[in-house]
């Protein structure tokens, strides 16, 4: 069970760890890292688990995190939440590409202002379409290089606006606001961003009315005869025995791919295919985000008077997708632009290439060092991947975990809607920073897999893998995100995403589960389930 | 053999008269730190390293990261006892520094009839300057350079990741505040500078 006093290690330095982040033997200097997203991460979870195999097919690449902890990668991640915009629900009927929604924009924005409502989530109105207004805290200002940022999309007319975070700058619900430390990814002892675990899960249990099974690792789902779900079949994973929870309804959200591995394990004489999966449809409309990065020295900020630049933990301002209504980018989809920077945590591992462009040695090399502390501006791209035929997941008939469950085989390709995307980031990124005073020496990259675009998975946005849709011959589940074939599951994690906007998943997830708890209740109540 | 004492106290030494020298005095805070660690370093037992392997690393890593004006220097900070630290729990990372300290040693002898450790300042110095930079990485010196590029990183993430090097970039966070503010100071630093003016 997680326990945030102890586990989370917010406001230790990396001193208070023997290798100081580096590794046990400095193995991160072998390009092996105990510490997938740095030291006192509390994702725990890695893009290997021990004796948890995923596969992938042979001339694919794909890199599958995994966090194995109570609240899952809610306790570290970017906290990043944006809406969809309306015409992201309709994808199809705008251009051709990609699947329409079986909802509106107008059926989740009541869910989103619950949702933003109740996690807390800065930001500011903006009126820009493709970035939806909600219900926003005050977004602390800009830090000095974001500011420079802010001047330069200016000059070259892209939005750079207040960012919006799941963390609370207000008190709220009892939970204090923020104190600016920037350690986000580390857990929060205040509770003051956004965890699943800390927000939802502990309240919850605080009512006595949630009874939380830790170290569970679901196997499969049971049906009876009449072809409802009426347990759920898990391996203890203490005592690796394997015990049954009986259930009047089942809701799953193990994150999109390992739901759809739960399903299409749940096989039975009435669902050869898996559980609810008559479409053929589970597995299949995986993606991930498209994901590129450009950094650079920025010459006003050399020698910048120190003072504490913390914040939140992530950007202050962030750029929306501002080019929706072109069509002649030859690609589909928009990206949004994430910005990095300022004062941080002095951490080994972060001068190492200060130290080979410098070379020498001596009080030079430490003046030098001195003087680019905190210049480095880092933007990131996080696009729109559309569906394709090529990417999925599939149980691997040959493979099982150390639980005996059989794992999932990916396929992953990008086409050339993403491919030429990254490289549209990469001019924009280079204008933005060469605007700010920046050089930037990397060559555009080509519209190959691996050059500069992110390797699928690496984004952690997977999803699309239980798609809901109005028509059960080509989806899983219904517009409640209930299954065609089954009346008693649902499934409440990014898995019933009919598309993957350069929108953050995890407030969608949030609304589209608050949007589904209530029709459950309403079902419930009606004795329908 | 395993006596460290004197490259321990000289550098610790030598780093706090530079310190008085610059500034004036030594803050008393930093005074202590400095007779705290050259009590422990004085005792220091290297785990991975022989007395004279720790003794060379140490006096590369003053080279690197020396006391200045700022701050004082890497072997105060305890980046060679981190490199000690990884290099015991590694034998590729032990081999990559005694193997690099002992091309030092024998490019010395050739040099000058001494260890590296052993060696004049000004002729440490003259083989340094050499195998400090890549342009001299491709003939004989290729092995110097391509192990001081390790000492380089490492003792450079050694001293910064130190409080004494965190304090030396001067990083303020870390800290609970009640409102985040930006010292318009700074922001007129950085715009002054930018392509953006005021």
């Amino acid at each position: 069970m997680l326990n945030p006093s102890k586990d989370f290690k917010e406001h230790w330095w990396p001193h208070q760890t023997p290798d100081r982040g580096m590794g046990p033997g400095g193995s991160r200097y072998f390009g092996k890292s105990p510490y997938p997203f740095g030291l006192y991460d509390a994702g725990y979870g890695d893009w290997e688990l021990d004796g948890e195999p995923y596969t992938v097919a042979p001339g694919d690449k794909f890199r599958w995190y995994r966090s194995r902890i109570v609240g899952g990668r809610t306790n570290h991640y970017g906290r990043i939440s944006l809406r969809f915009a309306d015409y992201d629900f309709t994808p199809h009927s705008r251009d051709g590409v990609g699947t329409d929604w079986p909802i509106t924009y107008d059926d989740l924005s009541p869910y989103y202002d619950k949702a933003e409502s109740f996690i807390g989530v800065t930001g500011s109105k903006e009126g820009i379409r493709s970035a939806p207004d909600g219900i926003f805290q005050p977004c602390p200002p800009p830090r000095v290089h974001e500011m420079l940022v802010q001047r330069a999309c200016k000059q070259l007319n892209i939005p750079c606006i207040p960012s919006r975070l799941a963390v609370i700058t207000q008190p709220t619900h009892g939970r204090p606001a923020c104190h600016y430390c920037a350690q986000c990814s580390r857990g929060c002892l205040t509770g003051s961003n956004y965890s699943a675990s800390q927000t939802q899960i502990f309240p919850a249990m605080k009512t006595g009315r949630l009874n939380l099974v830790a170290n569970a690792m679901a196997r499969e789902l049971i049906t009876d005869s009449s072809g409802k779900v009426m347990a759920v079949s898990y391996i203890d994973k203490i005592t690796r025995t394997e015990k049954q929870i009986k259930c009047r309804a089942a809701v799953v959200a193990c994150g999109a791919c390992e739901s759809a591995r739960l399903l299409l394990n749940s096989k039975s004489s009435r669902f050869p295919n898996g559980l609810a999966n008559g479409s053929g449809q589970i597995g299949r409309h995986l993606t991930d985000s498209v994901g590129y990065s450009l950094s650079a020295r920025i010459p006003a900020l050399e020698n910048l008077p120190r003072h504490n630049s913390d914040g939140m933990g992530g950007m202050h301002v962030y750029m929306p997708w501002w080019l929706w209504e072109k069509k002649d980018l030859g690609f589909p989809r928009g990206y949004h632009i994430e910005v990095g920077g300022g004062f941080g945590m002095p951490s080994p591992g972060q001068f190492a290439g200060l130290c080979a462009r410098h070379e020498g040695y001596g009080k030079d090399l430490k003046t030098y060092l001195r003087s680019q502390y905190g210049t480095s501006v880092n933007l990131a791209g996080r696009g729109e991947h559309v569906p394709n035929p090529n990417t999925y997941c599939e149980i691997d008939p040959a493979v099982v975990d150390k639980f005996g469950i059989p794992v999932l085989r990916f396929h992953f390709k990008w086409t050339d809607n993403e491919l030429k995307q990254a490289q549209h980031m990469h001019e924009t990124f280079t204008a933005i920073l060469e605007t700010m005073g920046g050089t930037i020496t990397r060559a555009a990259p080509k519209p190959v897999e691996g050059d500069g675009i992110s390797i699928g998975g690496e984004i952690i946005h997977e999803l699309g893998t239980v798609r809901m849709g109005n028509d059960a011959q080509t989806s899983a589940l219904n517009k409640y995100c209930q299954a065609h074939e089954v009346k008693n599951l649902f499934v409440a994690d990014a898995a019933p995403f009919v598309s993957n906007p350069d929108k953050n998943p995890t407030l969608t997830i949030n609304a589209l589960a608050w949007r589904t708890a209530e029709y459950l209740a309403e079902e419930m109540r009606k004795g329908n389930v | 053999m395993f006596n460290n004492d004197a490259v321990s106290r000289r550098s610790l030494l030598r780093a706090a008269g530079l310190a008085i020298l610059s500034g004036g005095t030594l803050p008393l805070a930093e005074a202590q730190q400095v007779h705290q660690i050259a009590a422990r370093e004085g005792a220091y037992r290297p785990r991975a390293f022989t007395g004279h392997e720790y003794r060379t690393l140490a006096t590369l890593a003053d080279l690197i990261i020396p006391a200045d004006d700022v701050s004082l220097g890497a072997v105060v900070a305890g980046a060679p006892a981190w490199i000690d630290l990884l290099a015991s729990q590694n034998p590729e990372l032990t081999n990559i520094y005694t193997g690099g300290i002992a091309w030092l040693d024998a490019e010395m002898q050739r040099r000058g009839g001494t260890n590296f450790v052993d060696a004049k300042p000004a002729d440490q110095i003259a083989l340094v300057d050499l195998i400090a930079y890549r342009k001299n990485g491709t003939g004989e010196l290729a092995p110097g350079v391509r192990f001081f590029d390790w000492a380089r990183k490492m003792v450079v993430d050694g001293f910064y990741s130190s409080p004494l090097g965190t304090k030396d970039l001067g990083y303020l966070g870390n800290s609970a505040v009640s409102k985040f503010e930006v010292p318009q100071e700074a922001i007129q630093y950085a715009l002054e500078r930018s392509p953006f003016g005021k």
